[in-house]
């Protein structure tokens, strides 16, 4: 079968089966930081190499395409790195804090009708609302950007603060219900399009930058992309990164040491949401169309295949996730239209053999794994 | 608003209901035995009903496709469980969703790849179409009644084979422990086995009444699937009591919201924004339902165990 391609490239290495859960815990090393110029640490190594050359290839082969004139490829490489910011977010929440969180397709959804929604005021020139205070549509990129990072919070806050009270398989059934009320809302409202969608007319705009060129908002996608690994990593290595960490390893334990556990989980899920929103509103923008497709459960399910795919739990893990997710879908897609068949396979192989995901195939286990 | 568009209603309800307690019920025996969170439960829900399309296109005999569509998603199911499930029962929930997400897409790509994208034609014999006149001059289709009476047999028969025989009671016994039925020297990875082929044919029978209704294609499992994850929540994960109240309860919630909804709106608000807004909210409404009982009641109605 073909998933065993995968499996004998990983089980060629000693590998400790060690029988804990398989969320790799976080590294402190230096090496997972967003910046990873400046280690001097001995556990650069080989991690650190993959993360450059992940990290380097992304933003100069699309460079390199757009000098050359494949504008498709700035694109896709543009699609990648949103993909990949989307997993960032959903790998707070699933890798680091432990909240298998089944609705991530939510908060990209909603970041996207943000951006649509809010083209669509600016271009007809009618406003959002009027009442209680009058909120016009906005074209200019950091109001959206702030507008969906802020009502996704907020939603996540919401939804956040209900589905945390469970645990297991009710919370991955919570988040996915939440979420599927969401999909449903915005299949059935006529105002921004129902099921066919919004199309959105002007791209949004930022002062002296021309954002309808296709390299300048792939450099936007990736300065995006970084600005999410920096926050991550930052987070993680704070105080609040330590509880997080314990309140998913143990929160018995939390909060013996006097941290709630439940507020903790709420932030990290509220902060992974925000992120989650931001790249749905960069991605609508990017197809100047949403739909309720990105609102879907397959969308959630899709993301949670690219932080797994990765490797759970790891800064770089959604980037590399994302690259394959959608290289399988660009180049298998053109070969065969069930090429799902094939990504089902892959990952059937990674979830059963390969533990920690491509990131722990090609960089190692993390130190304290 | 009529008394026969109520009847009727309560009907259709209690229909989806039946239909939605096939699904669950294997749903959450599976993960009230095994602990096991199976998303590619709506796999076996169409292989079931395309099973029965196709057998019944050949023979003619919808019953015999009934028979053959249960019997492949029971044998898919145990494949399955052989291949791939048990591999997943000390995993991670996180380990489960993905594989069985795996799997929905093996399936429907598979499925697709070998009928093709375009739905398969699937209707009730002739012996059972038509109108029954109930009480109250209310007609009725005699299929979609039938469909209530064989959920109610179902029904019955799950729960003689639950509390009356050995092989529910080992189901009961590994429900409330695993670790020490197998000690105590039951066949513990054959009954796992029994368990998965027993939900995946029921699920198939509901893909293949169902199908006989709507239509037969690919992904046609997964909206179900997605409803009865929120009856298995809303009664409890690993309870059949609750499957079953809770698959009447979001039956009837969701088919009387989408008819009275929009009545309900047009009371006071003009008629064409009162049906998008009544359509919108009756769509959400089972979704609220599982929220609010799960704000409350965080392991759902009737808890079997953690």
């Amino acid at each position: 079968m073909t998933n065993n391609i995968p499996t004998s490239a990983v089980s060629s290495k000693p590998t400790s089966n060690s029988a804990r859960a398989s969320m790799p815990k976080h590294s402190h090393s230096g090496g997972s930081g967003a910046a990873p110029a400046n280690q001097a640490d001995s556990h650069f190594g080989r991690k650190g190499l993959v993360q450059i050359a992940l990290l380097g290839l992304l933003l100069l082969l699309p460079v390199a395409a757009y000098f050359f004139g494949h504008l498709y490829y700035v694109n896709l490489a543009s699609r990648i790195t949103i993909i990949a910011m989307a997993a960032v977010g959903l790998n707070l929440a699933i890798g680091y804090g432990g909240m298998v969180s089944f609705g991530h397709a939510a908060y990209f959804g909603l970041g996207g009708y943000v951006a649509g929604i809010s083209a669509y005021h600016a271009f007809d020139f009618t406003p959002f609302m009027t009442w209680p205070i009058s909120i016009p549509g906005s074209d200019s990129l950091l109001v959206v950007w702030l507008a969906a990072a802020l009502l996704c919070a907020l939603l996540a806050l919401a939804i956040g603060a209900i589905s945390l009270r469970t645990t297991g398989v009710y919370f991955i059934m919570i988040t996915l219900a939440f979420a599927q009320m969401i999909y449903y809302f915005a299949n059935s409202w006529p105002t921004y399009g129902g099921e066919d969608g919004l199309p959105i007319y002007i791209r949004n705009s930022l002062p002296l930058v021309d954002t309808t060129n296709a390299l300048t908002y792939f450099l936007i996608c990736f300065g995006g992309l970084v600005m999410a690994m920096a926050v991550t990593s930052r987070l993680m290595k704070s105080r609040f990164g330590a509880a997080l960490t314990m309140a998913r390893l143990n929160d018995v334990r939390l909060a013996t040491a006097g941290v709630s556990p439940y507020p903790v989980r709420l932030v990290a899920f509220v902060i992974s949401a925000a992120i989650t929103g931001l790249a749905g509103a960069l991605y609508a923008d990017l197809n100047g169309f949403v739909s309720p497709s990105v609102l879907s459960w397959h969308f959630s399910g899709e993301l949670m295949v690219i932080v797994i795919l990765g490797g759970v739990g790891r800064l770089y893990g959604p980037l590399a996730g994302a690259i394959l997710f959608v290289m399988m879908e660009t180049f298998l897609g053109g070969i065969t239209q069930y090429w799902q068949l094939f990504l089902g396979l892959v990952l059937l192989g990674v979830v059963l053999f390969a533990k920690h995901g491509i990131m722990g195939w090609l960089a190692g286990r993390e130190r304290n794994e | 608003m009529s008394v026969t568009l109520l009847i009727e209603q309560i009907l259709n309800g209690v229909q989806l209901g039946t239909m939605l307690f096939l699904m669950a019920s294997g749903l959450t025996l599976v993960f009230g035995v095994m602990g096991l969170i199976n998303l590619a439960h709506g796999s076996f829900y169409m292989v079931g009903a395309y099973a029965t399309a196709a057998v019944t296109a050949s023979t003619g005999s919808f019953l015999m496709g009934l028979a053959a569509g249960m019997t492949a998603a029971a044998l898919v199911g145990a494949l399955v469980e052989l291949l791939v499930i048990r591999r997943l029962y000390h995993r991670p929930h996180l380990d489960q969703v993905l594989a069985t997400f795996a799997l929905i897409l093996i399936f429907s790509e598979g499925t697709r790849w070998i009928f093709g994208s375009s739905p398969m034609r699937l209707s009730p014999p002739s012996w059972l179409t038509g109108f029954v006149t109930l009480p109250g001059d209310t007609r009725y289709p005699l299929y979609r009644l039938m469909l209530i009476g064989v959920g109610i047999v179902i029904s019955i028969a799950l729960y003689f084979l639950i509390s009356k025989t050995r092989l529910g009671m080992r189901i009961r016994a590994g429900e409330s422990d695993r670790e020490m039925i197998g000690a105590l020297g039951v066949n513990i990875s054959k009954l796992y086995t029994v368990v998965f082929a027993l939900g995946a044919a029921l699920a198939g029978l509901a893909g293949a009444l169902v199908g006989a209704l709507q239509s037969v294609q690919v992904g046609m499992g997964e909206p179900v699937l997605i409803l009865a994850f929120v009856v298995i929540v809303i009664g409890g994960i690993g309870s059949i009591k609750g499957a079953l109240l809770g698959a009447l309860l979001v039956g009837l919630v969701d088919t009387l919201g989408r008819v009275y909804l929009p009545i309900f709106f047009r009371a006071f608000m003009p008629p064409s924004e009162a049906s998008g807004v009544g359509a919108a909210l009756a769509a959400m409404l089972i979704y609220i339902l599982m929220a609010v009982i799960l704000a409350f009641k965080p392991k759902g109605l009737f808890a079997a165990h953690d």
